[in-house]
């Protein structure tokens, strides 16, 4: 029996320990914000957060999240209130939106690390993160505005 | 006698635990954000097959589109809520069902494609809303017994001369008894209050919380998950498997032949996948053993030597090209390519004895649904298609065969459970039907004053539409429209022009990608033209305004997309700048991309893409494609080919298939034409300029032409 925390609920499952987190999130957890897309670590579209670190679900067993806590896009606020949510409203981000959970939570380590990131910092942060549709100018954009908001006061 | 049509309602009312203890709701696109307002609705007046409107106001409208990006359920939306005069806070839209009344107007089937969801719903969404909005008017003339035409309405609401309000929820009860208008007046555009405006997309909420629902996300109780075992080189065929290890492992509930493979079925992905791990299937591959690309395109290269067939001629470009002062002949090679959705392929399905119910992000409808019958051996009004939303499509999800969703009900059929076939990444990558290879060879020539003489291009690839039902489609021609599109009409004034094509008899999987023949036709083309601007010694921009002078709307992009990027202007040393500029899809794309090349390493810094799509919906939408596309353009012109040795596929997953990253993007300006002419497409024009104008501006940077995709300063001449 395998024990962790996702978005703040304590989680008891028997499942195959070697199965990739991404899978039990989806699949035992019905959690389907985060999503497959390459399986090997390549574009991000299974980032969550292990522990507050983001990680690619995808390649970590579930076994890495025994007794951690894991953070999916499902938790990232519970109202859109996430200033990076609200940003990525404000500059319309989403295309098919299939990258998007990933793209969010990549960021979010990002601004937590650096809360006035530069461009080198958001490429650095964000390059892991495979984008098909394109939406790489506007979750640019979308970051600095979310940073520019924590500086103004107006993040919870 | 035909069956009944097995309604909609019921499928919407889905919600299920999954396993762990957490309960999920499952809905469709958009439905989640009325999950509460529609169980209030008790009365809903549903004019047209285009909108509902309940007792709380809501208004929900039906798209015949499917959302893969592009916008559709904003765009969609806004031209019935124009026409209505709904407010726009109240909106919401809902993917249509599989039904004739829903198909494109043009294309008569349920399909979206060829960039033309907005210029084939115009009319038709703004009608709907324009006799709902008749309907509402009338209803409250009754109620208060006054001339219909002293009312007015205003966001969401009927008004009569003394400011009385009754509001389309109130109304809808009595709009509902009401007919229908034979005829409705639409809005003068002078008036439009959401027609043009920058909206915000209805969708991204959805998006960014986990909740939107994509064909992967999909879940039903007792639910089994399949991956397939498929052939690793096309054409080849199973001789025989073994599963005695595969099928003692956990969650395994059945391994069974269909005819695209060998099934494996489970009660998880992951399950699945290990099983197929272990499983051992021999094929007979002789048919494409000995396949390569690099053999193909030397044969390609030995066709374009002779004459094709004919598509286009004007003079005699042979004999002026022989006579001309000065001559240039190229030959501009590009690659096969997979369409890369974000999100793999995959479909689930619930087969039952009399209905069959598939759930999937296709583009597609009315062809799967004819598809998915025939194997599953129903009437096609007993298979219904619940429209996803698609983690991307660019073409893929619109197979003529209907591919992913054919192999699903085979495989429901084996499994006797729901089931959804999931495809992983490089199941997705080598399933085959991606943009043809292409060669164009290209002879021109210019004569003593720099002025163009003759243009050959001759084509050599394989067709599309050849062996599809969209054969029909070449009316008879002896050449595919869909290979030549974008140089059938080349625009510049050339006194002795000639197109030729070849056929290519490959047995690769070909399929429409993003932008069709023109992914091609406007790298070669616009290649070429810089070449002969610089055989001419004229400036590349001005050599083409001076050959567009019956082209209006070219120039009109052309001219914009190089005074915003700047043309002519000093740049940082060892930049420099390339211009492209292509007609598709009804709409006209100029870019001026600029770029560095250090060390054979080419950066691309600036796009500046410039539209012209006739009368638009949603600009805020057209910037996005705009930037999508050229971002798009500029992976497939730097980093991306799928090539084949021994019949094999040599790139399986994004390490040897790069896409372009956050690093690597350049900034990218877009900039829209304001007219009055009818509306164009906007998915795909913005792809076809980006890769010429990128390897104009390493010609420009380097003084080496690029004639081979993906650029390779190495391969530069
Ligand atoms: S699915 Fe995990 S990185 Fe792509
Ligand atoms: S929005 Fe489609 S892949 Fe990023």
């Amino acid at each position: 029996m395998l024990s962790f925390i996702v978005n703040k609920q304590r989680v008891n499952l028997d499942v195959d320990p070697s199965t990739p987190l991404l899978w039990v999130l989806r699949e035992n957890l019905g959690l389907t914000g985060t999503k497959y897309g390459c399986g090997m670590a390549q574009c991000g579209a299974c980032t969550v957060h292990l522990n507050g670190e983001a990680v690619r679900s995808c390649v970590a067993p579930v076994s890495r999240a025994a007794g951690k806590e894991v953070t999916t896009i499902e938790g990232l606020s519970p109202d859109l209130s996430h200033p990076l949510q609200r940003a990525w409203i404000a500059e319309d981000v989403p295309q098919c939106g299939y990258c998007q959970s990933g793209q969010l939570m990549s960021a979010a380590v990002l601004l937590r690390e650096k809360p006035q990131p530069t461009d080198e910092d958001i490429d650095e942060a964000m390059t892991g993160n495979i984008c098909r549709c394109g939406t790489y100018p506007r979750i640019r954009k979308a970051i600095h505005r979310a940073a520019g908001m924590m500086t103004k006061g107006e993040a919870r | 006698m035909s069956a009944p049509q097995i309604e909609r309602r019921e499928f919407l009312k889905f919600s299920l635990a999954a396993g762990g203890g957490l309960l999920i709701g499952f809905s469709l696109p958009g439905a989640d954000m009325f999950a509460t307002a529609q169980a209030q609705s008790t009365t809903v007046f549903m004019p047209n097959a285009f909108l509902r409107i309940g007792t709380d106001d809501r208004v929900t409208v039906i798209v015949n589109h499917s959302e893969m990006g592009q916008g559709v359920y904003t765009a969609l939306p806004m031209l019935l809520a124009e026409e209505l005069d709904a407010d726009w806070n109240k909106i919401g839209f809902e993917s249509a069902p599989v039904d004739p009344k829903y198909n494109h107007p043009v294309f008569g089937m349920q399909i979206t494609g060829g960039s033309s969801s907005v210029w084939s719903a115009f009319e038709q969404y703004r009608k709907a809303g324009a006799a709902a909005r008749g309907m509402l008017i009338a209803a409250a003339a009754q109620q208060w017994n006054v001339n219909p035409a002293t009312l007015r309405t205003d966001s969401g609401a009927v008004f009569d001369g003394t400011n009385r309000k009754l509001t389309y929820g109130q109304l809808a009860e009595a709009a509902a008894k009401l007919t229908p208008p034979a005829e409705v007046t639409l809005k003068d555009p002078k008036t439009f209050k959401l027609i043009g405006k920058p909206v915000k997309r209805l969708d991204t909420s959805e998006k960014i919380n986990g909740k939107a629902v994509f064909g992967l996300d999909v879940k039903m109780p007792g639910m089994l998950t399949a991956v397939v075992a498929r052939p690793p080189i096309f054409g080849a065929t199973m001789k025989s498997f073994d599963d005695s290890r595969a099928r003692t492992m956990p969650g395994v509930r059945k391994i069974a032949a269909v005819p695209s493979g060998v099934a494996v079925i489970a009660d998880s992905f992951w399950q699945a996948k290990m099983a197929r791990e272990a499983l051992h299937v021999d094929w007979d591959d002789s048919a494409m053993r000995t396949f390569s690309t690099n053999q193909m395109m030397q044969q390609f290269r030995e066709q374009a030597k002779s004459p094709g067939t004919n598509v286009r001629r004007e003079g005699d470009p042979d004999a002026a090209f022989a006579q001309a002062a000065k001559k240039i002949e190229a030959v501009y090679e590009v690659p096969y390519l997979p369409h890369a959705m974000m999100e793999p392929l995959n479909c689930a399905v619930d087969l039952r004895a009399d209905t069959c119910e598939i759930w999937t992000g296709t583009q597609f409808q009315t062809v799967d649904r004819a598809n998915a019958a025939k194997i599953a051996g129903l009437p096609p009004e007993r298979v219904q298609i619940h429209t996803t939303y698609l983690g991307g499509g660019f073409g893929r999800r619109a197979n003529p065969q209907s591919d992913f969703v054919v192999e699903a009900v085979h495989v429901a059929k084996v499994a006797g459970a729901p089931v959804k076939v999931v495809w992983t990444r490089e199941d997705d990558m080598q399933g085959g039907w991606y943009r043809p290879a292409f060669l164009h060879a290209i002879a021109g020539s210019i004569d003593s004053n720099g002025n163009p003489v003759s243009w050959r291009s001759r084509l050599v690839g394989q067709s599309i539409f050849a062996g599809t039902m969209f054969e029909a489609m070449m009316k008879g021609k002896e050449y595919d429209p869909a290979s030549v599109e974008g140089v059938d009409d080349l625009p510049y004034a050339i006194p002795n022009l000639a197109v030729e094509s070849h056929k290519a008899d490959v047995k690769v999987p070909v399929q429409w990608w993003r932008s069709v023949g023109h992914s091609h036709t406007g790298f070669a083309t616009e290649c070429f033209i810089d070449e002969l601007a610089v055989l001419a010694q004229k400036d590349p921009y001005q050599f083409r305004r001076a050959l567009l002078p019956k082209h209006p709307r070219h120039l009109a992009v052309l001219d914009l997309a190089a005074q915003k990027a700047g043309w002519g202007k000093p740049l940082p040393k060892g930049r420099a700048r390339g211009i492209a500029v292509h007609f598709a899809f009804e709409s006209y794309n100029a870019q001026v991309a600029e770029v560095s090349v250090d060390d054979g390493k080419i950066r691309v810094h600036r796009i500046v893409s410039a539209v012209d799509c006739g009368r638009y919906v949603n600009p805020g939408i057209i910037a996005a494609q705009l930037e999508g596309g050229a971002i798009f353009g500029a992976s497939a012109a730097l980093f991306q080919e799928f090539t084949f040795e021994n019949g094999r596929l040599q790139q399986t997953n994004f390490h040897t298939f790069p896409m372009m990253r956050m690093n690597e993007c350049p900034e990218i300006e877009t900039h829209i034409v304001e007219n009055n002419e009818k509306s164009g497409g906007i998915g795909e024009p913005g792809v076809p300029c980006t890769a010429p104008a990128i390897a104009n501006a390493v010609f420009a940077a380097t003084g080496k032409r690029i004639r081979k995709l993906p650029i390779r300063m190495t391969e530069a001449v």
